[in-house]
Order: structure tokens, then C-alpha cells, then sequence
């Protein structure tokens, strides 16, 4: 957290000075000496690096150059947005690669299962803005049954504005969410068949069989819950690497997400933003993995009791 | 009128090319109370007869013909009938007890499931069957334990919850494939024992699986010894085993190191059993034999841990404790042990591999343990080499033969001419009786045994006085490991090798060594001369190791 917390406060200092994009041209150099002092830009580097990551502590970035408004304000209008778009995505990605894994894994050489690894080919190897594209021109401008930009209308709960409780709001958040969760989806199909290939020819897969228990309880029983322990390693980055691609699928269907807030700064060099935005998305990812490892601690009871290692 | 009978039993295997028959028109009958030894070698297609008769074939092979009748029940009438057969009427036992257990369900769970798929039982009921049965094979707090994963229990302990799952559904037959191969030899006998107490108390009809001659000879009843998916011949255990009829089952039996005396070679029946004359001999500067120490080992320790900054706390395992021996030019040395004695743990710190945490290692009176400077650790590294345990990951599978040979010719003497090195790299092959055609073609393409001669050869090419082999025979059939044994000898007599030979399998160091040592939790028991440590042992776990280890002389008695 640290070292990207220096990376994102180490943008103000390269790249550019900050106090041009302030102020205007006519500015005299004596004035800006003073503001320089104000906003204590003359201090010693490690100073103003541990007043950043004091501030950062607390949720303050700053005030955007752009938009006037504190950074910290901006990004919890626009967190609920990219939240449920994630959340959404990562769900679909989560349940249907798990399904459509387990069922090529079990049916190694149907029909079915060819098309299914066929398609996801296209998933992977087609870039995310495009799929948000054809979505988009085939579902909102051909069809015309979805909406191809926005959120919908929202409901404002005070502290979380929600898409989840208006009609439109639901048909809004389809699109952007199947294109995001697209991508991630055919990994984890492909991840959980080589799981479920791979465990299926398994000492105590046989041994089971051995034992005449029957073939359901071993498929999804025996041989699942052992395939999951390293789709939930995998889904754990995965979820983080969701947000970073956010910002493209947010761009390509206007979602008004964090994603989105970033393009726009980006664009406007509103570095306040930016530096927020990378520590957050760093302190996503952290939590992430954090939260994975704890679930490891549930599912696999190899990791339970590590050093208690009893024998008889 | 016999419990189980195999009728005309035929496995294939459909290959894109061929078609394998792994097993070809076997017959085999077993009574109830009975324990069938079923042996061969790798591929000969005995674990395919144990998994055809519950029809557990992996694809692509299939049952092609034959029948399998258990009492009164045709029990390969059609695909479908054989699964309510499964676990009810005929239990199985796999090789490696570390595998054959789901590891993320409890001992109880897996139990239940199995209880419940064939028993009309309440899970209360299944869960007092559970325990009872995990008592009847051995396993104390057997409550407690019910609801342990496989991982907290020790290798022996899931063999015995393996069995426990095998008869859960009281099985009428009971398939044991190769159940104590990967077991310590005190372990072995246990877990051998168990299955004769149940063979006798559920009258039960068993199929016992395996290469040990010496397991067959202390357990089974009658045995069928199969090759290349034939049976080759079946009868009383002790008939084959003293008179065998077929000209393979003699070279089996006599490829079986004997465990009541030395013998200088062994037979080999199917090839010209002669030594060999070794072509290296004029390139190696020949010393002789000094009578001296080549290798003293003094007050060794090595300690593990995980954590690297807690070395040498209270949580580190002591895997080689105070441990101090002498090697003498020109003899062959044994270290036995079971699994985690530390005997790999010192051939790897001899080698210099690891670094012990204590104590001293002296090689031709210099200590190797405390050279700083790499060119300096060369020279000795030279004349140390290693054989390894496996064969089929100890090669480069990526390089020619000949490269893998020529690699520490080059390392040691960087300056020879091309034709000397192919020159020298064939008569190496030469003298580990390969052709030199080998020289080109890649590891994958050799058998075991033959893997392991270029292991040989490899380690040969540097010229080295210690030859350090970690169970150089441990992987291999009876037969290959007879080759190997063989050649192993011959090279020593011829080049004045000195000899660190590592293994669990006493029959096999009788065989080879001089003296022996014996350790046990990384101590060193007791060393002495070869003969004297298996005649008139003098320490306890010295007499245990060789009461209980197979005997295939059991028979006569």
C-alpha cells in the first residue's frame, strides 16, 4: 500500500507543477512563491509524502483542479455505481463460468462443450470495448430492448444511490455488466474444466468410485469442491483486475462510475483524482486477497490446522 | 466351487495406432478365506486385472471378453450392474494411501457417504458403524479422530482409514492393490497383519497386488505371477516360490536379493550373465587402495524449519542428530532407515547440497564443510558424485544423452578436443553395457533401468573416488534392479570406487555393502560390519527392522 500510495503522490511531483494548472497566466511569480507556501509544495519530500499519506488515511486527496469539489466527495457520488456494476459482473462471471466449467469438465467431448470452449475463445480474445460495442448495436440500436448508456434512474438511499430498484435502472446496469464480466467468465471456465480434468483422474476421485458412491455426489461433491480452491485464488485477483477494466466498459456505455471520473481526469490531468483512484484501487486489491486468504482458511482444511500436524 | 471366478478376463487398450491388450484371456480363481498374491513386474498387467473386475479401467481400455463371477452373481452381465457391486460386495485398497483419500472431507464424512450409498442406515447408525470399524483396523480415540481430515493422520494410519473404507459395506472380496509399497517397513508388517486378521475374521476372499516377493512369501496363500498381461503360472505360494516351472518365474525368484546370506552376484536368467570389461578403466589415473578414511563424517547436525529466522529454535526438526561415521577407501558403506531418518539428509550434506548446521565433513582429510571459495569446492565436487532415486527426473529430458554425460566432462576440463569427448562419452556408455547408439536419442526414450545406467555414466564421467547413491534402485523392477546391482559391483571392483549406499531395503544393502549404518530419527543407531549386523544385532531397533522386514526364505519354514 505504501509503494503505491508513493507512486500516486509521486504524480503531483513529476507530472506537472501543480500550481500552473491552478492558477491563471497572469499570475506574478511572488504569488505563486506564496501559494507554493500555503500549500506546503516547499517542504522537504518525506514531509510532504507523510502529510499525504495522513491525508489519504483519512480519505482526503484533495480538491479536484477540474471540478472544484473535494476528491473524497467525488468518489463516494461515484463509488455505488462502479460497486454494483462489479459486484453484478463478478456474480455473473463467478456462476455461469462455474457452471459452464464443470459441465465441459465432466463432458469432455460433446457438442455442446466444443461450442461452449469455441465461444469463450472469442471472450478472451476479443478486447472488452469491443464486445461493449457490438452489445450495444445489437441489443440497444437494431433490438432496441436495452438501454445503451447510463444508469437508469436511480434510488438515493442518502449514503448509496442504487440502480437495483428501478426498472430502468435494472436494464441499464445488463449490458455493461455481461460485457465486463465477459471476459473473466472464459477464464474461469477454462480454469475450472482443467480443475475438474485434472481432479477427476484423482487417486480418491477412484478410490470413490471404488467404493460404488455414485457418480453425482462424486462429480459435484468430491471433485468440485476440491476444483474451487484455486478458482477462488484466481477470482480474488480477478475482481480486482474487474475495476481496473471497468474504466474501459464505463467509458463505452457513459457509466457514471469511478472508471468513467478517471477517463475524465485523465483527460484533464486532475492528478487529484488520479492519485486518489490508484490508492483505492490498490486498497481494493489488498482487501481482496486479504479476504481470500480467510476464505482459504474455511475451504481447505489443509491450511486449518497448519503445524498441528497429528499423527497416530 | 470357488468364491471368485476370472473366466477368459481380456483388457485393451485402443490406441490411435495399435491396440494394447494389457491383459490377454486371464483365469483366476479365489476361495474365501483366502489370499491370492497376484505379482509381476511394471506392465505386466496386474493392477489392470485388479481394476477389471470392478470394470475401473480408465479409457480408453475396456473389457473386451471374459467374466468375472463372485458367488452366485455375473457380475459383468452388463456395464450398469457392476456399480452397485462396487464398495458393497467388493472392496478396493490403492497403492499410496497419501492420494487415495479426498482431502478436503473428514475420515467421518467420507465413512457416512459411503455407509449410506449401499447400507439402509440413519446417520447416527452409519456414524456407530464408522467408529467400530475405525477401531476393528487399529485406530486408537477412534471418536476423536472420526472427525479429522487425512491429512492429520500419518501414512500407515490413512492405510488403515483406506482399509476401514474398503470394508465399510462388509465386502465379500477384497482387492488390495500394492496396499504397502509406499509404507515403512515396521508399518508394512502392521497394515499385512491387519488384512490376514480380517481375511480370517470376515472370511474374506483377497486379491494382494504387488512386486515384494517377500511380502507374497510371508502372506499369501497361493500366487499368480502374470507377464506382459499373461498370466504365467499360479499355484501353492511355496510351490512357485522354491519350484518354479517357467523359466520367468525362476529369473524372478532369483532376481530377489536374499535376506539370509551375501551373494557375490546375481543370477540373471533371460541375459549372458557375465562381468563386464570396463573401457574407462585406462582413462582413470588408478590409486590404490589406501586402506585409509576417504570420508569422516564428525558430530553432524541438520536442522529444518520453514521460517528462516527462527533456525535453530524450539520448532525446528532435527532431521540429522550428532551423527559421526568413517568411510574407508574402496568399501561400500550402507545407510538404512525408514522415511525422515535423515539418510538422504547426509548424502545430500556429503555432496555438499546442503550445509550442515553443526559438525564436520572431511573428505581425503580436507573439510569440505568449510571451503568458502567455489573453485576450491570444484575440485572436491569432482570426485564426489551422486546417483539419484529417480530415474525419470534426475534427466534432462530436454538434452541428447550424450550432452547429459558430456556436460560434467566439460565442467571439470574445459579444454577437450570434440573427438575425445564423443570418444569418451561412448566408452562411458560402453561401460554401463549401453550402445552407443543411445548417444543420440533423449532420455524419455529408455526405460527405468536404463535411465538409471546414464545416471551412472554421468556420474562416472568426472573420474570420482565416492559414488553416492540415494536407493539407486528403489524405482526399479527386481529384475532391472538385479542389472543395476550387478553393474554396480563390477564398476567398483574394477574402478576402486568407494561406495555411499543409501537404502530401506535391508535385503538389497546385504547385498552390496560392507558395513552398514543404521539410523532412526537422524541418530545413527549402530554401525558394523555386514555380516554381524544381521546375524547378531546389538541394537533393539536394529532387531526389530530385521524381524520385521519381508522374507522370502519365510517360505521354508
Amino acid at each position: 500500500m505504501l509503494v503505491v500510495a508513493f507512486v500516486s503522490f509521486s504524480l503531483f511531483n513529476f507530472v506537472g507543477d501543480p500550481i500552473n494548472n491552478m492558477v491563471g497566466e497572469e499570475t506574478s511569480d511572488e504569488e505563486r512563491a506564496e501559494l507554493r507556501e500555503t500549500l506546503g509544495l516547499m517542504d522537504p519530500i518525506h514531509i510532504q509524502f507523510s502529510r499525504f499519506v495522513v491525508n489519504a488515511s483519512k480519505g482526503e486527496f484533495g480538491i479536484s483542479y477540474q471540478l472544484r469539489r473535494p476528491v473524497s466527495e467525488l468518489i463516494t457520488e461515484r463509488l455505488p455505481a462502479t460497486i454494483e456494476l462489479v459486484v453484478i459482473s463478478a456474480l455473473i462471471a463467478l456462476i455461469t463460468g462455474t457452471l459452464l466449467g464443470v459441465y465441459t469438465g465432466i463432458h469432455r467431448k460433446g457438442f455442446l462443450s466444443d461450442f461452449i470452449l469455441a465461444v469463450s475463445l472469442l471472450g478472451v480474445s476479443l478486447p472488452t470495448f469491443v464486445i461493449g460495442i457490438l452489445f450495444i448495436y445489437l441489443f440497444a440500436v437494431i433490438l432496441g430492448v436495452l438501454p445503451s448508456f447510463g444508469r437508469g434512474e436511480v434510488v438515493d438511499l442518502g449514503f448509496w444511490t442504487t440502480g437495483f430498484l428501478t426498472v430502468s435502472g435494472l436494464k441499464a446496469i445488463i449490458l455493461p455488466s455481461v460485457t465486463l464480466s465477459l471476459f473473466q467468465m472464459t477464464y474461469i471456465i477454462r480454469l475450472v474444466r482443467a480443475e475438474m480434468m485434472e481432479i477427476l483422474q484423482t487417486d480418491y476421485i477412484k478410490f470413490a468410485r471404488a467404493r460404488g458412491i455414485n457418480e453425482e455426489s462424486i462429480k459435484y461433491k468430491h471433485a468440485l469442491k476440491n476444483g474451487l480452491i484455486p478458482v477462488i485464488t484466481i477470482a480474488g485477483i480477478n475482481i480486482g483486475t474487474l475495476i481496473a477494466f471497468s474504466i474501459i466498459t464505463e467509458t463505452v456505455f457513459q457509466w457514471p462510475g469511478m472508471g468513467f471520473l478517471f477517463i475524465q481526469a485523465v483527460q484533464f490531468v486532475d492528478i487529484p483524482i488520479m492519485s486518489a483512484y490508484l490508492v483505492f484501487i490498490a486498497f481494493v486489491f489488498v482487501m481482496i486477497n486479504f479476504i481470500v486468504d480467510i476464505l482459504y482458511y474455511f475451504i481447505d482444511p489443509r491450511i486449518r490446522v497448519k503445524g498441528d500436524t497429528a499423527s497416530g | 466351487m470357488s468364491f471368485l471366478k476370472i473366466n477368459n478376463l481380456s483388457v485393451d487398450y485402443k490406441m490411435r495406432k495399435e491396440t494394447v491388450y494389457a491383459a490377454k484371456n486371464v483365469n483366476i480363481e479365489v476361495n474365501k478365506g483366502e489370499i491370492l498374491g497376484l505379482v509381476g513386474e511394471s506392465g505386466s498387467g496386474k493392477s489392470t486385472v485388479g481394476n477389471a473386475i470392478i470394470n475401473l479401467i480408465d479409457e480408453p481400455g475396456k473389457v473386451s471378453s471374459g467374466s468375472v463371477i463372485l458367488g452366485d452373481l455375473n457380475i459383468h452381465e452388463n456395464s450398469e450392474s457392476i456399480v452397485k457391486y462396487r464398495g458393497n460386495k467388493i472392496g478396493l485398497i490403492f497403492q499410496d494411501p497419501q492420494t487415495s483419500l479426498n482431502p478436503i472431507l473428514t475420515v467421518g464424512e467420507q465413512l457416512i457417504e459411503t455407509i449410506q450409498t449401499h447400507l439402509k442406515l440413519s446417520k447416527e447408525d452409519a456414524k456407530n458403524k464408522s467408529i467400530n470399524l475405525l477401531k476393528e483396523v487399529g485406530i486408537k480415540d477412534a471418536e476423536k479422530r472420526f472427525d479429522d481430515y487425512p491429512h492429520q493422520f500419518s501414512g500407515g494410519m490413512r492405510q488403515r482409514v483406506v482399509i476401514s473404507l474398503a470394508l465399510c459395506c462388509e465386502p465379500e472380496l477384497l482387492i488390495a492393490d500394492e496396499p504397502t509399497t509406499a509404507l515403512d517397513v515396521s508399518i508394512q508388517s502392521q497394515i499385512l497383519d491387519l488384512i490376514k486378521k480380517l481375511t480370517k475374521e470376515r472370511n474374506l476372499a483377497v486379491i494382494l497386488i504387488t512386486h515384494d516377493m517377500g511380502v507374497i512369501a510371508e502372506t499369501a496363500n497361493r500366487v499368480a505371477v502374470m507377464k506382459n498381461g499373461n498370466l504365467v503360472e499360479i499355484g501353492e505360494t511355496k510351490k512357485i516360490l522354491t519350484t518354479p516351472q517357467q523359466s520367468y518365474t525362476k529369473s524372478l525368484v532369483s532376481s530377489v536379493p536374499p535376506t539370509n546370506k551375501k551373494i557375490s552376484r546375481f543370477v540373471i536368467v533371460e541375459k549372458e550373465n557375465k562381468k563386464n570389461n570396463i573401457k574407462i578403466l585406462n582413462r582413470w589415473t588408478k590409486k590404490e587402495i589406501s586402506n585409509q578414511d576417504l570420508v569422516q563424517v564428525k558430530n553432524l547436525n541438520k536442522s529444518f524449519d520453514d521460517n528462516f529466522f527462527t533456525e535453530n529454535s524450539k520448532n525446528s526438526v532435527l532431521a540429522v542428530d550428532n551423527v559421526s561415521f568413517e568411510i574407508k577407501e574402496g568399501e561400500s558403506f550402507g545407510l538404512v532407515g525408514e522415511s525422515g531418518s535423515g539418510k538422504s539428509t547426509i548424502a545430500k550434506m556429503i555432496v555438499n547440497l546442503f550445509r550442515p548446521s553443526l559438525g564436520d565433513i572431511f573428505f581425503d582429510k580436507t573439510c569440505i564443510t568449510k571451503i568458502k571459495h567455489r573453485s576450491e569446492l570444484m575440485k572436491f565436487r569432482k570426485q564426489i558424485q551422486m546417483i539419484f532415486q529417480d530415474p525419470y527426473s534426475s534427466l534432462n529430458g530436454r538434452l541428447k544423452v550424450k550432452d547429459i554425460i558430456a556436460e560434467p566432462i566439460t565442467l571439470h576440463n574445459p579444454s577437450i578436443s570434440n573427438s575425445d569427448l564423443n570418444n569418451y562419452v561412448n566408452d562411458l556408455l560402453d561401460s554401463v553395457e549401453m550402445t552407443q547408439k543411445s548417444a543420440d536419442r533423449y532420455p524419455h526414450e529408455f526405460s527405468g533401468g536404463q535411465r538409471q545406467r546414464i545416471s551412472i555414466a554421468r556420474a562416472l564421467a568426472t573420474q570420482p573416488r565416492l559414488l553416492v547413491c540415494d536407493e539407486p534402485t528403489s524405482a526399479l523392477d527386481v529384475s532391472i534392479q538385479a542389472q543395476i546391482l550387478n553393474l554396480l559391483k563390477d564398476l567398483q571392483e574394477q574402478l576402486n570406487l568407494t561406495i555411499l549406499f543409501i537404502s530401506h531395503d535391508l535385503p538389497v544393502v546385504r547385498q552390496m555393502c560392507d558395513r552398514i549404518g543404521v539410523l532412526k530419527d537422524g541418530k545413527l543407531c549402530e554401525v558394523s560390519n555386514t555380516e554381524d549386523l544381521f546375524l547378531k544385532p546389538s541394537h533393539e531397533y536394529t532387531k526389530e527392522l530385521l524381524h520385521l522386514m519381508p522374507k522370502i526364505e519365510s517360505i521354508y519354514n
